[in-house]
Parts: structure tokens; sequence; C-alpha cells
């Protein structure tokens, strides 16, 4: 049988797409088994005193996770009272002042900061806070997160103000108001709603790390209020340990603790999607 | 660019250069404020590198060049090398590249070309979601779900048909190099897939339409027109997701079961530079341990910094290039 030229293209054709199409489907079957896993595994696990116990001791049956919500809470409050302002403002740097080499030198080493382990964050901090004050601290944490928010911060934030148009600058300037009053008073009221999208997908990243938190929060099992006094958990971290860990209890709070930090991180980077979709 | 931006420019050369002469301290002060913080983000790149090559120093000066080609990672004989977990990371992230790209690639020219919008918006989203998942929530999955998955019909088959190749030898463990390559798999299979997404959006539907008049099948349009022209931004898109697997750490540390020894085997128990980092800082009990730890993160973090420059490179590249609309 003679296969004509167009046959064959027809026949590529519908191969290609079709294999294109295959992929997409595994790829997302995989993601959806995957969260549908860990949700359903979570909430069968999912109790009250999740959230109102402390972790017993090895072995024991019940307690909760409180102390890691708690803890998680004060890290991830630090990281966002240091990183979002200052994210924003090496944003408005980049989007309002800075000369074509320099903003450009800056965007690139804000990419590439971005592409760091935040491993090699943590151990950085560890250098740089923990042993200079010498304990482990819910600051030295915050600011390890706060790292890892700044060049994430920093680019949304540029993005969302280039996106206010020339005019309305110019308008402002043209009323005789100063440079730095228009960007307060005009530029950033414009991009309010871009810039708080910036700030809660930076806060989402941020609340689902763990591997800094390892050489900045330590972790332990009790319960603590304390910025600079000692060692603090956090959600993330109780997961690791838990999950490492021999115990069957430990294993059903890992997966209870680990659907309430997914469901946070989804409903932060969900809101962030629905607040730039409503202009 | 255009006379907008010029006479923006013109505006603040004559209030930025000489606020002192305008009288206005405020803008004088908003500068210095904005410069800084600008700058904040160069000051804490290098002292990033700074800090990470002091507290390294002493393993840097007692094993020299050495360190990274020694395989002897011991230490109880304090005897420290980095082969083996530069290995692991190169190899586990290999895998997870050999068998992400084809699928992120097939993924992303189904949603920007072929799927219906109906299709393309609700998988978009699913994908920017798994991007989102805690890397140890999907280690925990890792344990419990994928590990024994691994070792029982994947290795237990592949050693049996396949055995006679070296990758696939070896008793059936299922933490390992293997179930760590799985892993990272997941995990660059959305980064890879959004942004090659991305890129091959902003071909120019001029390019698409020019092969369509020539009486080109769909296929041909993406073979011959699309991915040509982006061509470019999909090599940096796969290097950002080798970015992304040579430093994540919390899933691999999780499957990867902590070996030193470097096998063809994938079956076996590995170590990557940051799951060593992880796993073992907090028993680190003496000066040299630790350093020898910060020197892996070391190489770790250089590893990273030229695979990010040379994909950024790339993708500024195909944003910038004329046809693309920029901002």
């Amino acid at each position: 049988m003679i296969v004509s030229a167009y046959q064959r293209r027809r026949a590529t054709n519908a191969l290609m797409l079709g294999l294109c199409a295959v992929f997409a489907f595994l790829a997302v079957g995989v993601l959806v088994l995957i969260l549908g896993f860990v949700l359903a595994k979570g909430i069968g696990s999912l109790n009250i005193d999740l959230f109102t116990e402390m972790p017993v001791p090895e072995g024991e049956p019940g307690g909760g996770v409180a102390n890691s919500m708690v803890g998680s809470l004060i890290i991830i409050g630090i990281a966002a009272v240091i990183g979002i302002p200052v994210g924003i403002g090496a944003g408005i740097f980049l989007s309002e002042y800075a000369g074509h080499r320099l903003g450009d030198v800056v965007r690139f080493t804000a990419d590439v900061l971005t592409g760091v382990p935040s491993i090699v964050i943590g151990i950085f901090v560890y250098g740089l806070v923990v042993l200079r004050m010498g304990n482990f601290s819910a600051l030295a944490a915050g600011i390890a997160l706060a790292i890892i928010m700044l060049p994430i911060m920093a680019r949304s934030s540029e993005e969302m103000l280039r996106l206010v148009p020339h005019s309305q600058r110019e308008a402002a300037l043209a009323l005789g108001i100063s440079r730095w009053r228009t960007i307060l008073s005009v530029v950033i009221p414009a991009a309010q709603r871009g810039l708080l999208t910036g700030a809660l997908l930076a806060v989402a990243r941020a609340a689902g790390e763990t591997a800094p938190l390892i050489f900045t929060a330590l972790g332990n099992r009790f319960l603590s209020l304390s910025v600079t006094g000692g060692p603090i958990d956090a959600l993330s971290l109780r997961i690791y340990r838990y999950a490492t860990g021999p115990y069957s209890e430990q294993h059903d709070q890992a997966w209870a603790a680990s659907c309430v930090l997914i469901l946070t991180v989804f409903v932060i980077s969900l809101a962030a999607r629905l607040l730039l979709r409503r202009r | 660019m255009g006379a907008n931006k010029r006479a923006q420019a013109a505006g603040a050369c004559l209030a930025m250069r000489r606020p002192w002469r305008t009288g206005n301290t405020g803008d004088a002060i908003a500068r210095v404020i904005a410069v800084g913080l600008g700058l904040s983000v160069l000051a804490l790149a290098g002292l990033l590198i700074y800090e990470l090559i002091d507290k390294s120093w002493q393993s840097i000066t007692e094993f020299g060049p050495g360190f990274i080609t020694s395989t002897t990672w011991d230490p109880v004989a304090r005897e420290f090398g980095a082969a083996p977990a530069i290995y692991g990371t190169i190899i586990s992230s290999l895998i997870a590249l050999v068998l992400a790209v084809p699928v992120s690639l097939g993924t992303a020219i189904f949603l920007s070309e072929i799927a219906p919008p109906w299709l393309r918006n609700p998988f978009s989203f699913l994908v920017e979601m798994l991007a989102a998942l805690p890397s140890v929530v999907l280690g925990l999955w890792g344990i419990y779900i994928l590990v024994p998955w691994v070792r029982d019909p994947v290795e237990k088959s592949l050693g049996s048909h396949l055995g006679f190749i070296p990758l696939f030898d070896g008793p059936p463990f299922g933490f390992g190099m293997l179930a760590a390559g799985l892993i990272l798999a997941i995990m660059v299979l959305p980064i890879i897939t959004a942004i090659s997404r991305d890129v091959m959006l902003a071909v120019p539907s001029s390019q698409r339409e020019a092969m369509v008049a020539l009486g080109a099948t769909r296929w041909e349009v993406i073979s011959g027109a699309v991915l040509p022209y982006c061509r470019s931004g999909l090599v940096g898109a796969v290097i950002l997701g080798l970015g992304r697997a040579l430093g994540e750490t919390m899933a691999v540390t999780m499957v990867i079961g902590k070996g030193y020894n470097i096998t063809a085997s994938l079956f076996q128990p590995a170590s990557t530079a940051a799951s060593a980092v992880a796993s073992e800082f907090n028993e680190a009990t003496y000066d040299l341990y630790v350093s020898a730890l910060v020197e892996l993160a070391l190489i770790l973090l250089a590893i990273t910094l030229l695979v990010n420059m040379v994909a950024r490179l790339l993708v500024w590249r195909i944003a910038r290039s004329p046809g693309v609309i920029r901002e």
C-alpha cells in the first residue's frame, strides 16, 4: 500500500498532538493524585487536639501541634515585617530610580538570588545570626525567610509598579508635587492590589519552607512566644520530625499537619490570584 | 521605550541630580532610601558568599581542592570529601530532568497550542498549585507512598528484567537515588511547564499564521514555527528546573536514604549536597565537621549560581527579542 506524503503528515500530526495531550493528562493526573491523597489522609486524622494540645513525649498517644502553629505564625510574621517593606523598597528602586546599568545589575542579582537553594540561605543565617547571638531563635528564622522573600518581592513589586501608566506620574509632577510624594500618594496606591498579590505569594512561599528552619529555629516540643529567646517550633519542621520518626501516632499527626499546611498555603495563593483577577 | 519615558527621564534628571537646588530635601531622602533598599539586594548577595567562605575556611584550608574529588565522607575518622554528595546531586537531578522534560514540554505545548480554553484554565491552575506544594509535604508522601511503590513493583521488575545493566543492579531498597530522582521530577515538572508555556505564549501569532498559510498541519506549525522561535527560552526553562532540582532539600532528604558510596546502581541509598547538610547539621559535633558541611553548601551555591545565571540570560534574551511585547 502506498502512503502518500499527505497521509504521513496527517499521521505525524495526530501522533504528536496525541502524545502532548497524553503527557498533559499524565502530569495533571499525578498532581491530582498526590494532592487528593495528602488531603484525604490528612482530613482523616484531623481533630481538635491537633490545634489545642502540645506534643506529647514520643510513643504516647494523643497530643497536638499547637506550639508549632504558634511558632510558624511568629516566624512568618517576623519574615513579613522585614521582607515585605524591604522588598517593595527594592522594587521602587528598580522601577522608579534605577538607571539602566545599575538597574540591570540589581535585577539580575535578584533573579539569581531567587534560585539560591533555601538550605544555603539557612546556613548563611546560621553563621550570620545564630552564631553571633549564641542561640537559635524565631528572629533568626524570620530573617532567613525574609531573605528568601526579598528577591521575589523586589521583582514582583517592580513589575506591578511598572504597570502604572507614566501619564499618572507626569500629571502629579505637573501639579508641582515632589517626586517622593508622587511615588507615595499616586504610584503606590495605583499599584496597591498588585503589591499585595506579590506579598501574599511571597508569604505563601515562605510558609512552606522547612530547610532554612533546621538551622535557625531548630524546633522543640514546647510553646515559645519569645522572639530572641531560644529554639521555636514550626509546622513544617514538626512534619519533618514526625514523618522521619518511627511512631505511627506521629505519622498520623504529620498527615494532619500537612493537610493544615497545604490548605493554608493554597488559600493564600488563591487569595493572591483572585485579587489580581478582579480588576 | 518612547518619548514618554525620555521625557520622564529628563524630568527625573533635573529633579534628581541636584535635589538640594530645588530645595526639596524630601526627594533627596527618598532617593537615598530607595537606592539603599535596591542596593541591599547586591549587599545580600555579597554577604552570602563572604559568610559561607568565612565559615567553611577551616575545611578549605584543611582539605584544599582535594575536598571536591575525595570520595571518603567519614565524620568518625575526621575525613571529609564532597565527591559522593556532588555525584548524588548531579545524578538525581539528571534523572529528574530525563523524566520531567518530555512530560513538561508536552504539557506546555498542550496548554499553549492545543487545549481549548475550558481545559486550559483549570489545567494551568492545577500546575501552578502544585508548584506551591511545600517540599516537606511531598517528602511525607514520598516516604509512605512513593518509596514502597518504587521498592516493590518498580525496582523488583527492573532488577529482574534489566538487572544486567549496572544501573538496575542490586537489591531493591526503595529509599535511594531512583526515589530521589522521581520525587525531583515531580517537583520540577510544574516549574518547567509553567515557564515554557509562558515562553510559547510569547511567540507572536504572525509566526503561526505564516506556517498555516503555507498549508502546514497543527504539529508542523508547532515544530516548524513555535518551538524554533522560542528555543532559547525553552532551554532556559529547563535549566531553571535543573537549578531547582540541584538545590531541592527536604523531599530528597526524606527519600534518598543517606549513603556515601558512589555506585552505578540507582537502587542504592545516596546523598546530595543539600540532603547531607540538612540531615547531618544537627549531628555535627565538632568545628571541622560543621565547616565541611558549610563548604558543601558553598559548592552547592556555586553550582546553582552558575546554572541560574545561564538560565536567566537565556530567558531574558527571548523575553527581549524583537517582536515580543515587553512588560
